[in-house]
């Protein structure tokens, strides 16, 4: 289980204080129910509608986006833990969308019906943040959580490797 | 919330960029592996959209100013070309082949092409139901012919303009020319021209020969590919109307049943909760509408599902309360052990068994599946004034327009349908039953509201695909050719989901490659056995083929190993001598069916079977060195959808039972092919849905409820297992265009069982595969198996 630190307000204050938190480079506040996932209030408050709701229970990786550097399901990321946090969704990912995943998975035409990929996108962005040249077991390894119906992995392998090839 | 709204028939995808190269994805790869990454011509950037207006009513300003000469097409003065797609994208590029031929016949130039989605009008566009692999089978010739008459037309415009006859001019690339004097004129100078003329006579219509087209069997980029890499892109829960709610549905566990009592304190409870509506359950059998249940309607997508959680419902569950697919398995495997319908009958399969030297029997099974299509089903709806306004992923707008008439008893012609973007659909999105849920809470309520299936909704209240027993009993003569074919399958129908007292599959409906085989076997029966619906039934993706090509496919390989025959050398041999037939007038039941095509354009050629094995047979390196134990090759070959599809599978298989597939040859006969990296991306998907039935997936009922409930415990196939080298070879052909999302799954299903069989000597007869493979090393018997 992930820890989640406990937001108890100090004492004497009754109702807590909103939750302050950096979206693709602009603050954001939250005082909403801190139970709420982070998913939607990207989704519902922010209309942030790239990071996809695809099972809600972490199974599936449509809705994966980085939380302070990290790949993170955001449909399980609670808000009451995101004080402080900056968060980058597929919107925010590069100021053009043109980060070297973006333009090799328009290369090689990975989209089917294109509803996974933000999250696999977030994902194979911190893959190669942290391993410029990976392997297909790497990239097997670090996409395993990430579900496409409509079998676009083979593509996405390829895509990955024409990413790194590209930021040599 | 953020009033932030997002209008998808407003929307201008950037401009789409031209990459007509011929380079295969082989040497496309090959390009990316030797050096850099070969960039797709053009500036691929975040193209951002002004926020539209927020009244429903809003024109769209573009569609009133431009000029419709043609139902897929209109023209601006500017020299925007907008073509139009009537077809639902899922994934399988129809927004970029439809415009590609279109803008390809009329010569325009495709940085001003944009494409718009059409509204759900098929009086306007002809059939818009997206499925059955229809949509360039049925419209290949309707695009060609829509492109060229707008050429025509342009070309006589031109040609009025200067005074010169139409001969004279020609239209190249967003301008028409005049040969003699090189003068050029731009398409959107002659739209004022253009609207004051008639139509071209036919004659004067010419559809491009091969050598003209620019990009029609050739490659194109998809136009979608900057939404869908920046999250732009607008799929069914993506469309935020003012005002609008979200609504959280609790669904009658069971099929057919109803509620009793509902309590809702709790639920009113949860902040952001604003109204509690029973949706009462729809007449059984329930066809395309709502199943009922008690809807919690709220101003969050989170509150609405908190609500939910907390409703506490008293249910009567109906007649399906006792239903348990572990005994109906029994019930199916029990009816085809018994004399069903013939659906095809040649000769007397009896006597030839009875006089064959060997008769070989083999009993099949696959599950109910679900289509899971990673967007859960979600609708947006506006009901107000007696009219109707709905955004949703739907793959027949017109069945939606149609369904939400006929449920909220109102005209046709007051439902507005916009098809947003489909996260997947697989055959589950040409059901509209969530579409009418939305339309209903929104007149309920008085505002916009979306309906959000979670994943667990989409699970448990699906339209399934059937579970299905097959039995195959063959005759083999002396030398091991195939004399007799005997094959009994049953399965619930999807008819049920639309009719009481449906006792089972047509026979018609074998002819989705059961009876249909191009096999060359002078006595054959195939046979529909009885089957009882307990739960709702739909459309997936190769629909029954999946198991016709599982069964069949195994039970091919079954025999050429009883006949010690190399599997590829028996599949030949079985196809026997290159012949046509007309399965309508050679055996079949009537009315014959082959997927809503004559069997004079489409008639069974054993010829174009043959092509492709022998392609895979020779691509895959089949008769290669042979594997080592735990790996091994499955062949199959299938013609559905009006297309002939061979597969090699290379499995490996570890000692724990998982199955990995290391490479996968495919070769397709589809007749012409428009967009062949689309269709080699189809091919690619097809033996990754394939690995999930096979390998993967299962719906199972206890009680009259789904056992599963989400990911965890409904597997799918997942990167770690997909192939990693995957070769697509498409016969070139100019012959009428057959399916390609389809066709791909059924062969795909026969040979990774094949394939694992070769690997482990474990012949898996039931599906899924599951943990049956657990310890194979270690068990008895396993070392027969084949190469």
């Amino acid at each position: 289980m992930q820890h989640q630190p406990s937001l108890v307000p100090p004492t004497g204050v009754t109702m807590p204080a909103a939750i302050t938190l950096t979206v693709n480079g602009t603050a954001r506040q939250f005082d909403g129910d801190p139970s709420m996932p982070l998913l939607w209030f990207l989704r519902d408050d922010l209309a942030l509608h790239g990071t996809k709701y695809g099972c809600g229970i972490s199974q599936c990786g449509a809705c994966t986006v980085h939380v302070n550097g990290a790949p993170v399901r955001a449909c399980q990321r609670r808000m009451q833990t995101l004080q402080g946090a900056t968060v980058t969704t597929i919107e925010g990912l590069h100021p053009t969308g043109a980060h070297p995943l973006q333009e090799a998975w328009r290369a090689i035409d990975v989209p089917q019906c294109g509803f996974c990929q933000s999250g696999q996108i977030m994902q194979a962005a911190t893959l190669l943040a942290r391993n410029a040249a990976p392997t297909d077991t790497d990239i097997d390894a670090a996409m395993n959580g990430h579900i496409c119906r409509c079998g676009t992995y083979p593509r996405i392998r390829a895509a990955i490797k024409a990413a790194a090839e590209q930021s040599k | 919330m953020s009033a932030r709204r997002s209008l998808p028939w407003l929307r201008v995808p950037a401009p789409a960029t031209v990459h007509a190269t011929t380079n295969t994805r082989r040497e496309f790869l090959k390009q990316l592996g030797t050096g850099g990454l070969l960039v797709v011509a053009g500036t691929v950037g975040v193209r951002r959209l002004e926020a539209a207006s927020a009244s429903l009513t809003a024109p769209d300003t573009s569609e009133a100013e431009a000029w419709e000469p043609h139902a897929y097409i209109r023209l601006d003065e500017d020299g925007t070309v907008t073509i139009i797609c009537h077809r639902s994208e899922m994934g399988q590029g129809i927004r970029t082949t439809m415009p590609m031929i279109i803008a390809d016949e009329m010569e325009a130039d495709w940085t001003r092409c944009r494409v718009v989605q059409a509204l759900g009008d098929e009086p306007k566009y002809g059939s818009q139901n997206t499925d059955g692999s229809t949509s360039i089978r049925d419209f290949l010739p309707k695009y060609r012919e829509a492109g060229a008459t707008v050429r025509a037309l342009l070309e006589d415009s031109a040609a009025r303009e200067w005074g010169v006859a139409p001969g004279d001019v020609v239209a190249q690339n967003g301008v028409v020319r005049h040969t003699a004097s090189g003068r050029t004129i731009t398409f959107g100078a002659l739209v004022r021209t253009a609207r004051t003329i008639p139509m071209p006579v036919a004659a004067r219509v010419r559809v491009k020969t091969p050598v003209e087209r620019r990009w029609e069997g050739k490659t194109m980029t998809s136009i979608d590919l900057v939404p869908m890499t920046t999250g732009t892109a607008v799929y069914g829960a993506d469309v935020v109307l003012p005002g609008m709610k979200v609504a959280v549905i609790a669904r009658p566990p069971v099929w057919g049943g109803t509620v009793v009592r509902v309590d809702d304190t709790l639920a009113k409870q949860v902040k952001g909760v604003e109204r509690i509506v029973t949706i009462p359950a729809s007449p059984m059998p329930g066809g395309f509408l709502p199943l009922g249940g008690v809807a919690v309607i709220a101003s969050s997508t989170w509150a609405a599902m908190k609500g939910r959680d907390a409703l506490r419902i008293t249910w009567d569950h109906g007649p399906n309360a006792t239903y348990d697919s572990a005994a109906y398995k029994q019930t199916l495997k029990q009816s085809v052990r018994q004399p069903g319908q013939a659906g095809r009958t040649n000769g007397n399969v009896a006597q030839a068994l009875a006089g064959a030297a060997r008769r070989v029997s083999a009993e099949y099974y696959m599950p109910h599946l679900s289509h899971a299509q990673l967007e859960p089903v979600v609708a947006v709806a506006h009901v107000a004034n007696g009219k109707a306004e709905v955004w949703a992923p739907v793959q027949s707008p017109m069945d939606a327009r149609k369904t939400v008439a006929g449920y909220l008893k109102l005209d046709v012609a007051d439902v507005t349908v916009h098809v947003t973007l489909l996260g997947g659909g697989f055959g589950r999105k040409s059901k509209p039953d969530f579409v009418c849920e939305a339309a209903l809470l929104s007149r309920e309520v008085g505002a916009p509201v979306r309906v959000q299936w979670t994943r667990e909704d989409d699970l448990r209240h699906s339209y399934l695909h059937s579970p299905a027993a097959h039995r195959l009993e063959a005759g083999l003569d002396a030398s091991g050719t195939v004399v007799a074919w005997h094959h009994r399958s049953a399965y619930p129908a999807i008819g049920a989901t639309f009719a009481l007292d449906v006792k089972g599959a047509e026979p018609d409906e074998l002819t989705n490659g059961a009876s249909d085989v191009p096999w060359h076997v002078p006595d054959m029966q195939v046979e529909i056995c009885p089957a009882t619906a307990h739960t709702r039934i739909g459309w997936y993706r190769s629909v029954n083929a999946i198991h016709h090509g599982f069964a069949i496919g195994s039970f091919v390989d079954e025999l050429a190993r009883t006949a010690k025959k190399d599997p590829a050398d028996f599949l030949l041999a079985l196809l026997g001598p290159d012949r046509t037939v007309d399965l309508s007038t050679a055996g079949l039941v009537k009315p014959a069916s082959n997927y809503g095509a004559t069997w004079t354009d489409h008639p069974l050629d054993s010829a174009r079977a043959r092509r492709v094995v022998e392609a895979v047979v020779e691509q895959s390196g089949w008769h290669g060195p042979a594997l080592p134990r735990g790996r091994g090759r499955g062949i199959a070959v299938h013609r559905s959808f009006l297309s002939y599809v061979a597969m090699v599978v290379e499995v490996e298989v570890l000692p724990d039972g998982t199955v990995l597939v290391p490479k996968a040859t495919v070769a397709v006969d589809a007749g012409f092919i428009a967009n062949p990296d689309r269709a080699r991306a189809q091919m690619e998907g097809a033996i990754i849905m394939a690995m999930s039935n096979v390998l993967s997936s299962e719906v199972t009922f206890a009680n009259g409820r789904v056992v599963q409930s989400n990911f965890r415990d409904y597997g799918v196939a997942r990167m770690r297992a997909a192939p990693r080298d995957v070769r697509v070879h498409l016969v070139p052909s100019e012959g009428l265009p057959g399916g390609i999302g389809e066709p791909g799954v059924p062969p795909a299903c026969g040979a990774i069982a094949n394939a694992i069989f070769a690997a482990t000597g474990v012949r898996v007869r039931e599906l899924p595969v599951g943990r049956q493979l657990a310890g194979w090393p270690s068990r008895a018997g396993v070392s027969d198996a084949g190469q």
